[in-house]
């Protein structure tokens, strides 16, 4: 009767903490402050510190405190300062960007936008940082850098659409808002003027690697909690010294559709789905409005939507024949076999 | 063990308690409306219908149009003029019934509402001189905008439903003063006008004034062009308004567009052409026959912003796809249904050929491109 779980850890090991190697470079001390909870402990290490703060991780904590205390005061003055309804319209509230009369301009009044320039400066500048921060610690502790570009690739994405792609259309009001409803209100806006970023084939594929990823986590942790009692959470070990558990792992999937990751290689797979949700994302987001204006219209073109039978309705502004006149009954619309649909032939401004 | 899992099991029925509590129960009727596998489909609550709204009756059987005219018998007639008088009347009496009946306020019932009990000419209290223009706008919306309104029309009642002030009106927003504090910059506000959603509230002022440009933002070629500079700001207040004619009717997008392309028209349904002649119709009775009244109404009756409490979508339709459910009211009322000769300008600052002007309203908005 096996007793090991592998999430709700029963047994915690209490003692002298673990602090780690000594630095092998010139790297600020670390914060040997440390203490454990049995509650992290029920998801994770009981075991919590040291932190290595440093100048780039103190750096990065006080520009995004700016930028979080800048978006918070902006929404308090929105309401008045009064505090009861900053709680109560908390997820309607924003600090938006510029207006498009200002154009890619740097040099906006406070209250029209410049608070909003100001604020994506500290944040871009924490989230830099911090990426700095994450590749040197990588180093430090001679690690790999995998995690830093990895966060870089979403920082792509952030970027693209925070500044990059605001500056190559030359207006701030390109940009997304701070603010829980309003960021989404803007998204929802950006994929109807741009004809329905449903179309666009690099949200296509963002959208797959994003669910892919889902995936890809939920059947490797599954995997891996599965072989938990032969061992199979020691990946690292079952890389270079295939035990049972990567066997039986192996196996199972073979059996099941034919094809197995190794211990190694699913690390890969993951690694790469999420780098590419953000790569192709931040793509997808770059080509619009510069490149595509209508992502519907360049769809039909590329044969990438199917077309539908047409309705029959005509613009009103274009013809003035009353409704009553082109009015079909939407419920006999059945396609007729024998007729070929409708492609629309819209290739002006190509 | 059985602790923790007791615990699990708790907090796991409190999520799902508060993931469920912003749901409607209860089934839900959906009607295919368009090509299959495309998703156009009405879906209705039958627990949450919106009741149309009672019709009331005319006040007595419709005289014949005989005898002597209106304009010969009663002095300072200027609309109604040639209208026999059994039935100016008889109209008179179902607009009392419609705007103030019996079971209003004490000040704001019956005919002293908007006449001098000492003499009806007279022309002193407001509430006349905006009645009048009122009559002649149901009638330009009945004779021109027949696109909109079918054979089925408009009266008073359409909108008052036995209110002296429609139920659904709008006012022009405090434009933007340049400082940080109280300003939400148009938006970011819970409001049923843009249901709840953080979209811009000035949709009104932008998209049913007169001059009001069209409500299209998504490009018409493949790649960008100079035709179309709206941008990402745009979109949210083309969003807004079209969530104002879905709430004000009741109905999901797909009632007129087919979502994959909300632009295009060989994609949409007849009812969205319907919805086209009918935001023309709002923005000429709001610039023609309800914003020249700024002057005539008192400031209790005006907006902050000194301008009357105009028309939308909802001003009319209040839920429903057809206003009243569709009830043939206007055929009860000849007096209504078209623009009678004017004898004398209009009120305000209104110049004489507002009706001419009105009548050629589609034509003109089509030639705008609207």
């Amino acid at each position: 009767m096996p007793s090991y779980q592998n999430i709700f850890t029963q047994v915690q090991l209490r003692g002298h903490p673990e602090m780690g190697m000594p630095h092998k470079d010139g790297s600020d001390p670390r914060i040997n402050a440390t203490t454990f909870s049995y509650w992290m402990g029920k998801i994770g290490q009981a075991q919590i510190g040291p932190v290595y703060l440093g100048k780039l991780g103190l750096a990065s904590l006080l520009f995004g405190t700016l930028a979080f205390v800048i978006i918070g005061l902006n929404m308090l003055a929105s309401v008045n300062w009064n505090p009861n309804v900053f709680l109560k319209e908390f997820f309607w509230l924003a600090l938006e960007p510029p207006g498009p009369e200002w154009g890619f301009s740097p040099m906006v009044p406070l209250a029209e936008g410049g608070w909003w320039i100001i604020t994506g400066f500290f944040l871009t500048t924490s989230i830099l940082l911090w990426w700095l921060r994450t590749y040197r610690r990588a180093k430090a502790l001679g690690m790999g850098t995998h995690v830093a570009w990895a966060f870089a690739s979403a920082i792509w994405l952030y970027l693209v659409l925070g500044f990059i792609r605001p500056g190559l259309l030359g207006s701030w009001s390109e940009a997304v808002p701070f603010g829980i409803f309003p960021h989404l209100d803007w998204t929802a806006a950006f994929s109807i003027r741009y004809g329905n970023l449903f179309y666009n084939p690099f949200h296509a594929l963002s959208i797959a690697f994003l669910y892919g990823s889902v995936l890809l986590f939920a059947m490797h942790g599954a995997t891996i909690l599965a072989v938990g009692r032969y061992g199979g959470e020691r990946e690292i070990e079952q890389i270079y010294d295939r035990g049972t558990a990567s066997e039986r792992a192996g196996l199972f999937w073979r059996w099941t559709m034919g094809f197995n990751a190794t211990m190694e290689s699913i690390h890969r797979w993951a690694w790469w789905f999420a780098v590419l949700t953000t790569l192709t994302g931040g793509i997808g987001i770059l080509l619009t409005g510069t490149v595509v204006d209508n992502w519907y219209l360049w769809a039909q073109e590329h044969n990438f939507a199917p077309a539908y039978p047409d309705t029959g309705v005509i613009d009103p502004s274009t013809t003035l024949i009353a409704p009553s006149e082109v009015v079909i009954d939407p419920n006999q619309m059945v396609e007729d076999p024998s007729v070929q649909p409708m492609v629309p032939t819209q290739t002006q401004g190509s | 063990m059985l602790s923790l899992s007791k615990l699990t099991a708790m907090g796991a029925l409190a999520l799902a308690g508060l993931a469920l509590a912003g749901c409607e129960f209860g089934p839900k009727q959906s009607q295919q409306t368009g090509y299959r596998g495309t998703g156009i489909a009405q879906i209705v609550d039958p627990q949450n219908v919106v009741a149309p709204g009672e019709v009331p009756p005319p006040p007595y059987d419709l005289p014949a149009p005989s005898g002597p005219k209106a304009g010969e018998v009663y002095q300072n007639v200027k609309v109604l003029a040639n209208v026999s008088q059994e039935e100016f009347d008889y109209t008179m009496a179902a607009i009392t019934q419609w705007i103030v009946p019996a079971d209003a306020p004490a000040e704001e019932a019956g005919c002293n509402y908007c006449h001098n009990a000492e003499n009806l000419a007279d022309d002193s209290k407001y509430t006349k001189v905006v009645a009048r223009r009122m009559i002649q706008m149901t009638q330009n919306i009945n004779q021109n905008y027949s696109d909109h309104v079918k054979q089925t029309g408009v009266t008073c009642y359409t909108c008052h439903r036995g209110a002296a002030v429609p139920a659904y009106v709008w006012t022009d927003p405090r434009p933007s003063d340049g400082r940080l504090m109280g300003n939400k910059r148009g938006q970011n506000t819970p409001s049923s006008a843009v249901a709840f959603a953080s979209l811009p509230l000035d949709t009104y002022a932008k998209y049913m004034r007169g001059n009001s440009g069209p409500a299209r933002v998504i490009s018409k070629t493949i790649h960008p062009t100079t035709a179309n500079r709206q941008t990402t700001k745009d979109a949210e207040g083309n969003y807004a308004i079209m969530m104002h004619l879905s709430q004000s009717l009741g109905v999901n997008c797909t009632y007129c567009h087919n979502s994959r392309s909300f632009a295009r028209w060989e994609q949409s349904s007849p009812q969205r052409a319907l919805a086209w002649y009918g935001l023309q119709m709002v923005k000429n009775t709001n610039e023609e026959y309800i914003h020249p009244l700024a002057n005539v109404f008192p400031a209790n009756r005006l907006g902050p912003q000194g301008d009357p409490y105009k028309t939308n979508c909802a001003t009319c339709h209040q839920m429903q796809r057809k206003p009243l459910g569709g009830a043939q009211m206007a055929k009860d009322y000849p007096a209504l249904l078209t623009l009678a000769p004017t004898v004398a300008p209009a009120p305000g600052a209104m110049p004489a050929n507002g009706t001419a002007a009105a009548a050629a309203a589609p034509a003109a908005a089509a030639a705008a491109g609207n």
